[in-house]
């Protein structure tokens, strides 16, 4: 089991998962962001690999994965700050990207030093269902990491139960038909989808994203899923203040987790 | 100085010119997208040979070929060129085009495809702009809702395209972001559906993205060889050039160009990349000869990319050709040598324009120039047939010429 596999394992309900882009707002802010969020008790977190081109991502992280490339990150300096953070740290973390940069880097380098660098799985959204089961899967459980999928209201039952199949973390459920940081409020069609997707009785726990922004949408993805997954509002937060401390707080603030 | 290019003789290999069943032209294609896109996606894979292989869209395709696009084009016995380059030079007219290139072949096609899957608007990206225009024209044929998506930077380079889709009441969107240019607009056209996949057919102006769209493109703009062929025959007595010549961006032309030719053992396909200021000047398009595979808009292929998997910025003069990908149908022709492709620089494209202009009277297109340019960089036998692909015409590009020409 790795640490994702067992914070699921012990905690059923309620889950809170903050996303950020690797090498913003500044080269050095890896590190900091993730003490930050194990301090604040967030129970897991996505590292987003930035890429020149995100096309499932709206403007927020577009352009944290710019500003992230400009400042000079890379995959190799990645694992170079999660290497100096190993042992100080011990709330999960999953790398998220396009697949890419990892291709480029090595298929199988990059599963062995995600891994070794304390990674527990990986978010590669581009990357084919197929393609995972002939060419990936094998390395995904060499190296002990959970591939995470993500599924959107349009995904039909049966890809839904293949995925459920292939998942042993959680499944990554994408709110609506969006690119992220899209700020609207969950209505009815997410709620219809939301109980779909607890009728099917799938053996992941489900994690809410895209569109978790306020008290609202956190509340109802708590109530009809596992957890929740917050991205571009953490990251306008980390735009406007350099502390990593305060950016965490802020935001728990507008999720309603803390009172002013 | 001009470096002449040998071409070797093409094997007789079958087949070579349609994907397999999940997309690949050998090791490349497929599609690379996110689970927001594959709903989509697969719609299309599952209806687009069936509908474009029934009777009923052949019927109402062909005649909108003919009677709107304004099919076939001529393939026009070039006498000037042919005595100056010492072989039997036609240039196949696809600049006679309704709209002026060869974009409205794919256009007219997909967006029967898109009343077929009954999607009610039709969203495209544009670099030069022509497959804009052409979206946009047929969008307002067939009453559907047309939003184009196109760089800040060809916005300032391409302004009178950008006028003809106003005017054919398109709405076009300024992309701001990365490059604002050809892979940006293209980025902003797919993020745009994946915020609307109910309603909307993503029209793909060139043989890129995630399959099937390489291959239906491909197939699409298969009209061009498939005409070549039956004019030969009656000009030349032979239904095959000895080569095609065509420009390659995405590579839709020269898709279409090759089609019927490849791996048939006879024909040397050339394709021309942009090489910008120059292969090595890092201020180019040259795609095949400056890149490496990898992924780029939800296809494997051969790309641009920094030693980190981060897709660079392309350069070129011609704003068709400024993208740092290419169609995967031409990545595996590369690879297997089954076509060849010259990078072909800024200058030399301008170059060959004004050669084109004042040898002919054809003002083409700054891509298609770039297929014109390589008539000067092979060596071919008096009997040698060769057919340019001439792809679109200049008229868009008066100002680049006149700014060039009043430069030297």
């Amino acid at each position: 089991m790795n640490a994702l596999q067992n914070l699921f394992h012990n905690k059923k309900q309620n889950q809170l998962s903050l996303f950020f882009t690797a090498g913003y707002p500044t080269i050095d802010s890896t590190a900091g962001i993730i003490e930050a969020c194990q301090k604040a008790g967030i129970d897991f977190l996505e590292v987003g690999m930035p890429y020149s081109d995100p096309l499932a991502d709206g403007p927020v992280i577009q352009q944290s994965s710019t500003r992230a490339i400009v400042n000079g990150m890379t995959i190799e300096l990645l694992f170079n700050q999660l290497e100096a953070l190993k042992g100080k740290t011990t709330i999960p973390l999953l790398l998220m990207g396009y697949l890419n940069p990892v291709i480029q880097f090595g298929a199988e380098r990059f599963m062995e030093k995600a891994s070794a660098t304390g990674a527990s799985g990986l978010i590669l959204p581009d990357l084919p269902i197929h393609e995972y089961r002939e060419e990936y899967q094998t390395l995904f459980e060499k190296y002990n990491l959970s591939p995470v999928f993500l599924i959107t209201p349009h995904t039909s039952d049966e890809r839904i139960k293949l995925i459920d199949e292939l998942s042993n973390a959680f499944i990554y459920v994408v709110s609506s038909a969006a690119t992220t940081g899209k700020k609207q409020d969950f209505g009815q069609a997410q709620l219809v989808y939301f109980q779909r997707l607890k009728s099917m009785n799938l053996k992941n726990p489900l994690i809410g994203g895209f569109g978790i922004h306020n008290r609202q949408t956190l509340q109802q993805a708590w109530q009809n899923l596992n957890g929740a997954i917050c991205g571009s509002a953490f990251l306008k937060k980390l735009a406007a203040t350099p502390d990593a401390e305060k950016a965490v707080e802020e935001l728990k603030k507008d999720l309603g987790l803390k009172m002013d | 100085m001009t470096v002449k290019f040998d071409t070797n003789p093409t094997e007789v290999k079958r087949n070579q010119n349609i994907p397999d069943e999940r997309g690949y032209y050998g090791g490349f294609g497929g599609a690379y997208i996110p689970e927001m896109l594959y709903p989509n996606v697969e719609e299309l894979r599952n209806n687009y040979l069936q509908v474009i292989e029934s009777a009923d869209f052949r019927k109402e395709f062909e005649l909108l070929l003919r009677d709107y696009v304004g099919r076939p084009t001529p393939l026009y016995y070039a006498g000037n060129l042919s005595e100056t380059y010492g072989a039997k030079i036609y240039l196949k007219r696809e600049d006679l085009c309704h709209t002026g290139a060869h974009k409205l072949n794919s256009v007219v096609g997909q967006a029967l495809i898109a009343r077929h899957l009954n999607k009610p608007r039709i969203i495209a990206e544009t670099g030069a702009g022509q497959h804009g225009v052409a979206s946009a024209t047929v969008c307002a044929l067939m009453k559907i809702p047309c939003t184009v998506f196109m760089g800040s930077k060809d916005i300032v380079r391409q302004q009178a395209n950008v006028l003809r889709m106003k005017m054919l009441g398109a709405e076009v969107i300024a992309v701001e972001s990365g490059s604002k240019t050809l892979k940006d607009a293209t980025n902003e056209a797919i993020r745009h559906w994946i915020n609307h996949p109910d309603d909307t057919y993503y029209l793909i102006g060139s043989t890129i993205g995630p399959h099937p769209y390489p291959d239906l493109v491909a197939r699409l703009q298969s009209v061009i060889s498939e005409e070549i062929q039956s004019q030969l025959m009656k000009q030349e007595g032979k239904d095959y050039p000895d080569y095609v010549l065509a420009c390659a961006g995405g590579g839709s032309n020269a898709a279409g160009a090759f089609f019927h030719f490849i791996g048939n053992g006879k024909t040397r396909l050339i394709g021309t990349e942009a090489a910008g200021e120059g292969v090595d000047s890092g201020l180019t398009a040259a795609t095949i000869y400056s890149g490496t595979p990898g992924i780029i808009h939800g296809c494997k292929t051969l790309l641009m990319q920094t030693s980190d998997g981060q897709v660079m910025e392309a350069h070129s003069v011609s704003a068709g050709l400024d993208y740092p990908g290419i169609g995967p149908m031409h990545a595996h022709l590369h690879t297997t040598g089954l076509a060849q492709y010259l990078p072909v620089t800024d200058t030399e494209a301008l170059d060959a324009a004004q050669m084109l202009s004042r040898e002919e009277g054809i003002i083409p297109a700054l891509e298609t120039a770039h297929a014109v340019a390589a008539l000067s960089k092979l060596q071919f036998k008096p009997d040698d047939v060769v057919v340019i692909c001439l792809s679109g015409r200049g008229d868009k590009d008066l100002q680049t010429y006149q700014q060039y020409f009043q430069e030297i």
